[in-house]
């Protein structure tokens, strides 16, 4: 094996854990922030790559798809709040894992009526559409680099919005206090159905910028769902950067645990997990 | 926070409650006894198939094609007209044992056929091996089913593991390959297909120099991508399925691989995803017993009546469900529909010689399918055939001992 090798390797390592913070992301802002479990976190992944799928085939352009399809979700996302999560915030967190159970079943039936069941390709837009040769026969495709660098933006957007905005500051006060940020004149409902709708919309928006990777097909969600609560356990609950620490070591473990002991790499990150957390019960980074 | 036990539930609703269960058990019991179940009565045909999920297009062609079967026979078989009872097997091996009983012993078929899934097809051959009904299994291909599994009571139509890549080493010497790497998930069915293209390339002097998985279901192949490059063998051949299968094309296409190492597979890494992978899979070459454009009469007949009945285009899945029904055909019609003299009708389907849309096929002794494998190419969104990679290949049927 040699250098060049292990550091394509570190490449592929650093994309994939870019890409699981992208997928992961919407559900550190729900179940991180808001303290709300949510299994359909996937089926919006699933929505979200089914609408580029369908929006950027009617439009001829994934941009445009991506640009509709995100108020879409946010509406989605809104909706959902206001008719469903609204009346659990106060209940056990098993009535959310039942609610967020049932909507998993209902949106693969609604995608089965609407889309049907075949696998589909989204196109890559045509301006990244290329490959930057690295060894004599490997290339990079330019898309994966781009979608990594919109990761980061993300990444960033999502630390400030939270540790340095005065929202941000609402939304933390209104997540360990719900009825005190209340009695301070705060309108705490707006604000979770804001926050909702905005982590219900970074799911869908995964899913529609990973699509040309990806593919779209049924049950796409479901192969997400585990790996980002993992994310979201290593990284400690409620951190955004414990989030982006964690899918970089996922995305680095897999990687070379895949090239080094193929036998085990299905276990790598879970024993990753288990180390994670007797080293540090709370995650890797504990709640600012 | 408040626990609620939603609804209460006293004494006397459950008293009620269990009454009802067991009147409903005796009725249950009772009413199929006095009524014996004479010749001319209908034959009862049990679909055991995924009618929700991921394999759900799989199962609905299933159904399709053997259907279809029944319909050109007039709806009989052996004389007598045909009952469907059907349970969606949801692709869920955890189900399989109560699916399977809920069609035996609830709708008391006299023929199970199913299914898509390997590990439901694994939980059905266990029971059907212990109750001895007629077992036709119209896909998943498990090397065991008609391996260590083996009976007289079960057939299957469709392929094994085994199979749909052996003829591949044959292809792979003929081009001039010499070394090769084969990737796919880490999980039964593609450790069976690299084991059976490991057995044919060896065998024509081939060196298989890297087994690669990914585990199932996982998508990402960057890894391993790299690491094919880095390797740099004559060639690659692959098993995915589905959205697996899009994936990893477009993904060998954008890694640069495309062209510089040819990519060999079993067919369903090219079936059923071309439209998804745009010119990903051009020219990708696969082996497996069904192909577009093959030079086959019954194959053109089936493909317009297929497209007539259900305004689509019949695909692999569809001809081995239709030959489910053919088989089925053949043992009855050998008995006149009378199910009970089962020996015979082992026998007649034993020495069957199946007109199949994919050419003449005959049974093993394990009784998987002797068949031809075809070489098929993808050229536009279609998998042409190039000709047979193997004449009447049959599966070493390892660990059977009927």
């Amino acid at each position: 094996m040699d250098f060049a090798f292990i550091l394509i390797q570190l490449l592929n390592g650093l994309q994939y854990g870019l890409l699981l913070f992208l997928v992961a992301s919407g559900l550190t802002l729900i179940f991180g922030i808001m303290g709300i479990i949510n299994l359909a976190h996937g089926s919006f992944y699933m929505v979200g790559a089914y609408l580029a799928w369908s929006l950027s085939s009617m439009t001829g352009s994934l941009t445009t798809a991506i640009l509709l399809g995100i108020p879409l979700t946010v509406i989605l996302g809104m909706g959902l709040e206001r008719l469903l999560f609204r009346h659990l915030y106060q209940r056990d967190h098993l009535y959310q894992v039942l609610l967020t159970y049932g909507l998993i079943l209902v949106f693969e039936e609604l995608r089965s009526v609407i889309w049907g069941d075949d696998v589909h390709g989204v196109a890559v837009p045509a301006l990244l559409g290329y490959s930057i040769p690295l060894t004599e026969n490997l290339s990079y495709p330019v898309y994966r680099l781009a979608i990594s660098g919109v990761c980061l933006l993300l990444a960033a957007g999502l630390y400030f919005l939270i540790q340095k905005t005065r929202l941000g500051m609402m939304i933390r006060a209104g997540a360990s206090n719900r009825e005190m940020v209340q009695s301070l004149g705060i309108d705490i409902k707006l604000i979770y159905t804001l926050v909702f709708a905005l982590g219900i919309a970074l799911a869908a928006f995964a899913g529609m910028i990973n699509a040309p990777l990806s593919s779209v097909f049924p049950n796409m969600g479901s192969q997400v769902l585990i790996i980002c609560f993992v994310v979201v356990v290593i990284g400690g609950i409620g951190s955004v950067k414990g989030a982006m620490a964690a899918s970089l070591m996922i995305g680095l473990a897999e990687t070379f645990g895949q090239v080094l002991v193929p036998e085990v790499a299905g276990m790598i990150v879970y024993v990753l997990m288990a180390i994670v957390l007797v080293w540090r019960p709370e995650g890797l980074f504990k709640r600012a | 926070m408040k626990k609620n036990i939603p609804g209460g539930f006293d004494r006397r609703e459950f008293l009620k409650g269990s009454a009802a269960i067991a009147g409903a058990t005796a009725v249950g019991t009772l009413a199929p006894f006095g009524l014996a179940r004479a010749q001319g009565a209908k034959l009862r045909v049990g679909l055991m198939l995924p009618y929700t999920g991921t394999y759900t297009p799989l199962g609905v062609a299933i159904t399709n094609g053997f259907k279809l079967a029944v319909e050109e026979r007039g709806g009989k078989l052996g004389g007598r007209e045909i009952e469907y009872f059907v349970v969606d097997d949801e692709s869920n091996p955890a189900k399989a044992p109560e699916n399977t009983n809920k069609l035996i012993q609830r709708d008391k078929v006299d023929v199970l056929i199913g299914t898509v899934h390997s590990g439901v097809a694994m939980g059905m051959a266990k029971i059907v091996r212990e109750t001895g009904i007629l077992w036709i299994n119209p896909n998943a291909g498990a090397d065991e089913v008609t391996g260590p599994l083996c009976a007289p009571n079960i057939f299957r139509t469709s392929f094994s593991n085994w199979q749909t890549t052996h003829a591949l080493g044959k292809v792979l010497k003929a081009k001039g390959h010499k070394t090769a790497v084969f990737i796919t998930w880490k999980y039964a069915a593609g450790e069976q297909m690299m084991q059976g293209f490991k057995e044919g390339f060896e065998k024509e002097g081939g060196k298989l120099v890297k087994e690669l998985y990914t585990p199932f279901p996982q998508v990402e192949f960057q890894a391993l991508l790299t690491e094919i490059a880095n390797i740099k063998p004559d060639a690659v051949v692959a098993f995915f399925a589905g959205g697996g299968a899009a994936k990893f094309l477009k993904d060998y296409q954008a890694a640069g691989l495309k062209g510089k190492i040819p990519l060999y597979g079993s067919g369903f890494l090219t079936d059923g995803v071309l439209d998804a992978v745009g010119d990903a899979a051009e020219g990708v070459e696969t082996t497996l017993h069904y192909a577009d454009g093959l030079d086959v009469k019954k194959d053109r007949a089936f493909r317009l009546a297929y497209a007539k009945t259900y305004k689509l285009q019949p695909d692999v899945y569809a001809v081995q469900g239709y030959d489910a029904g053919q088989l089925l055909a053949t043992g009855l019609d050998a008995v006149k529909g009378d199910i009970s003299k089962k020996a015979d009708m082992i026998k007649a389907m034993e020495a069957a010689r199946i007109d199949s849309p994919r050419g003449q096929w005959t049974l093993s002794k394990a009784h998987n399918p002797v068949q031809d494998m075809y070489l098929r190419k993808v050229v536009g969104k279609e998998n042409k055939v190039q000709g047979v990679a193997w004449k009447a290949l049959a599966d070493p049927a390892r660990g059977c001992k009927a």
